[in-house]
């Protein structure tokens, strides 16, 4: 497999903790626009790979590539932000103090050094841009309220709001459905759906229903390493995968 | 127009920031006219003493504000930025010297008279230039400021945050200090800087000299609370709020957090050298204790009792922390009490105050609020129970 026309393409990355492999020779192919979710149990390296994609970890060996060119173990966090991959973290994290609307306008895609933030202008555009993500996620009414008061639920919607307004091409999503409802879960399966028309997007969950929901490719993640891929009713019929997964 | 809704933005959208700048503009013209218009032993009088004491209070809530904005806002504990204060004011102390000129005891047109007890025969480099009064003000705001950067840049790039960052603070300070007591070092070991005669060519003995510097003190704390407003309230002050609040969610939107808190603690102890500049000439000395690691950390109760985060409650806390330290420790009844009673406020505010003493008005407010509810929900079904009548 080459990285050609890959919007993330990993090869033959490894991360070792004190002599644990906690990723193992893990190669991985993201075409641009695809919604893949990744599975897999507990310890399974899931959140290693997040962390060595959005430059919080650097790889042993490997290559990590962005749109086949950039290579992201030579960039930390905020490059990596910058040059497009979005990450939304497995517990909701949002800026706490700041109202809803505040933390949307920080997220706005727009220039980050210090100076351009002293002296920042919100122009009119942009802030229909914040009004209509607000929308998009559902959180009108609480536009004003501040994150530590929204519940879990919407906490997990304003954080995957930051992710949208935020524009990046690669979006990382960090088990959104954990601790929702039923209701939530599928509302916040359509909002995934509905961001992954224009922007690539990976999914890691624990859910099935959720991952159902989907209705996307499917890769398993195993010790490190891609156990199997395809669609979710392939890989729930793949032995092996009943066996380390499906089947406990 | 603009100028108007800058001026909404700075003060008057906030309760808290107008009654403070209100009360410390109505400080700096009261205090000076009673002082130089009313007769001595007149009831209106201020002393000569109370002035220099109100304006040393004054530098310390200017140090207070500087630690707010990086603790309260970015969340940085600096368990040192008594460093900064006295780095400025020993650059003010040297302008002060050079300015004592052939008046000293040993009537050397050049050096200080620490020098010539060492039988030095030419002043250090480091101490050309600072007879120019320009240049020392430069260097208040640039040696402090410049320590902090360095400082900073490489705490932070290696991602120091914490307690961690919060040590290696205090440890600055405590170096600064034991360098300081050193004779060689030229900064007149541990007697410090003193005997200073004038500043600009104006005695410091006099009580105009003095009233100037109190209105400057006052100036330049009205002048910073308005620059740490601006900053906190512009879209840089939300990013130090987001990364104090979830340091690695704001990386991970793309800002680059080590630029964020190098910028701030640099303007924090720029402002700290400031404060340490202003309150030299008032109590005419300043020596290696002002580096002491309790001083820095006394500071930190100031902003944490007055209520962090919100400017005002910092300059609140100096204020009253101060005032009743010198109320407490000058009565013979009350001498030994003091450290209890600060020990007491230190448990009790907390307790009922979480958000420091500022928080007595929100309070009242509320319950303002709630029992003017009550009184018209109890209206309301008093009118209610007449109508069904």
């Amino acid at each position: 497999m080459s990285a050609e026309g890959s919007i993330l393409y990993l090869s033959g990355v490894t991360k070792t903790f004190d002599g644990f492999k906690a990723i193992n020779n893990l190669s991985l192919y993201i075409e641009p626009g695809e919604l893949r979710a990744i599975i897999g149990p507990n310890g399974a390296g899931k959140s290693t790979m997040m962390d060595i994609i959005t430059g919080k970890t650097r790889p042993d060996e490997g290559d990590v590539l962005f749109k086949n060119s950039i290579d992201l173990t030579k960039h930390d966090e905020a490059d990596i932000a910058n040059i497009g991959i979005g990450r939304k973290f497995q517990k909701p994290t949002v800026i706490e103090s700041l109202s809803v609307w505040e933390n949307l306008e920080l997220a706005l895609a727009g220039k980050r050094s210090v100076l351009d933030t002293l002296f920042y202008k919100l122009s009119k555009s942009q802030a229909d841009r914040v009004d209509e993500v607000i929308d998009l996620i559902g959180l009108q009414q609480r536009r004003n309220e501040t994150a530590k008061n929204l519940s879990h639920g919407q906490k997990q919607w304003l954080e995957i709001g930051m992710l949208i307004i935020q524009d990046p091409e690669l979006l990382l999503v960090d088990e959104p459905a954990a601790g929702m409802t039923d209701f939530e879960t599928m509302q916040t399966a359509k909002l995934l759906k509905n961001i992954s028309e224009d922007h690539s997007v990976v999914v890691v969950e624990h859910d099935m229903d959720f991952v159902k929901a989907l209705d996307t490719r499917v890769t398993v993640l195993h010790e490190g390493s891609v156990l199997a891929e395809g669609s979710l009713e392939t890989v729930s019929n793949d032995e092996r995968v009943i066996e380390v997964y499906l089947g406990r | 127009m603009l100028k108007d809704s800058l001026l909404q933005r700075l003060v008057l959208s906030d309760q808290g920031s107008k009654f403070t700048i209100a009360a410390l503009i109505v400080i700096g013209v009261i205090v000076p006219f009673l002082n130089l218009a009313m007769p001595e032993g007149s009831f209106l009088h201020v002393s000569d003493y109370s002035v220099a004491l109100i304006g040393k209070y004054l530098c310390f809530a200017l140090l207070a504000l500087a630690l707010d904005l990086v603790w309260g806002y970015c969340g940085i504990l600096s368990l040192g930025h008594g460093a900064f204060f006295a780095l400025g004011g020993y650059a003010m102390g040297m302008y002060l010297m050079r300015q004592i000129g052939d008046r000293g005891v040993y009537g050397h047109p050049e050096l200080p008279d620490f020098m010539v007890f060492l039988n030095w025969d030419a002043l250090p480099w480091y101490w050309y230039g600072f007879d120019n009064f320009f240049f020392a003000m430069l260097m208040v705001m640039f040696v402090p400021g410049l320590l902090a950067f360095i400082f900073g840049w490489l705490a932070f790039r290696s991602r120091v945050t914490g307690v961690y960052f919060s040590i290696i603070t205090q440890a600055l300070t405590a170096a600064l200090s034991l360098a300081f007591f050193l004779n060689d070092f030229g900064f007149g070991g541990n007697n410090g800087l003193t005997d200073f005669k004038d500043i600009l060519g104006a005695s410091l003995q006099s009580n105009g000299t003095r009233a100037v510097i109190f209105i400057c003190s006052v100036i330049a704390l009205i002048g910073s609370y308005i620059l740490c407003r601006y900053i906190v309230t512009s879209k840089l002050g939300r990013v130090l709020i987001s990364v104090r609040d979830a340091e690695s969610r704001t990386r991970f939107i793309g800002y680059r957090v080590e630029h964020y808190k190098v910028f701030v603690f640099t303007i924090s102890a720029v402002l700290a050298g400031i404060a340490g500049a202003l309150y030299v000439p008032q109590v005419g000395i300043i020596n290696p204790g002002e580096f002491s690691p309790l001083n820095s950390i006394e500071v930190v109760i100031w902003v944490a009792l007055g209520g962090r985060g919100t400017l005002y409650g910092a300059v609140v806390g100096a204020l009253v922390v101060n005032f009743a330290k010198t109320y407490f420790t000058g009565s013979k009844l009350f001498v030994e009490y003091w450290l209890f009673l600060l020990g007491a406020m230190f448990i009790l505010i907390p307790i009922f105050l979480p958000k420091g003493m500022v928080d007595i008005v929100d309070q009242w407010k509320k319950k303002h609020a709630q029992s003017k509810a009550t009184e018209v929900n109890s209206k309301i079904s008093g009118d209610a129970q007449e109508h069904t009548s």
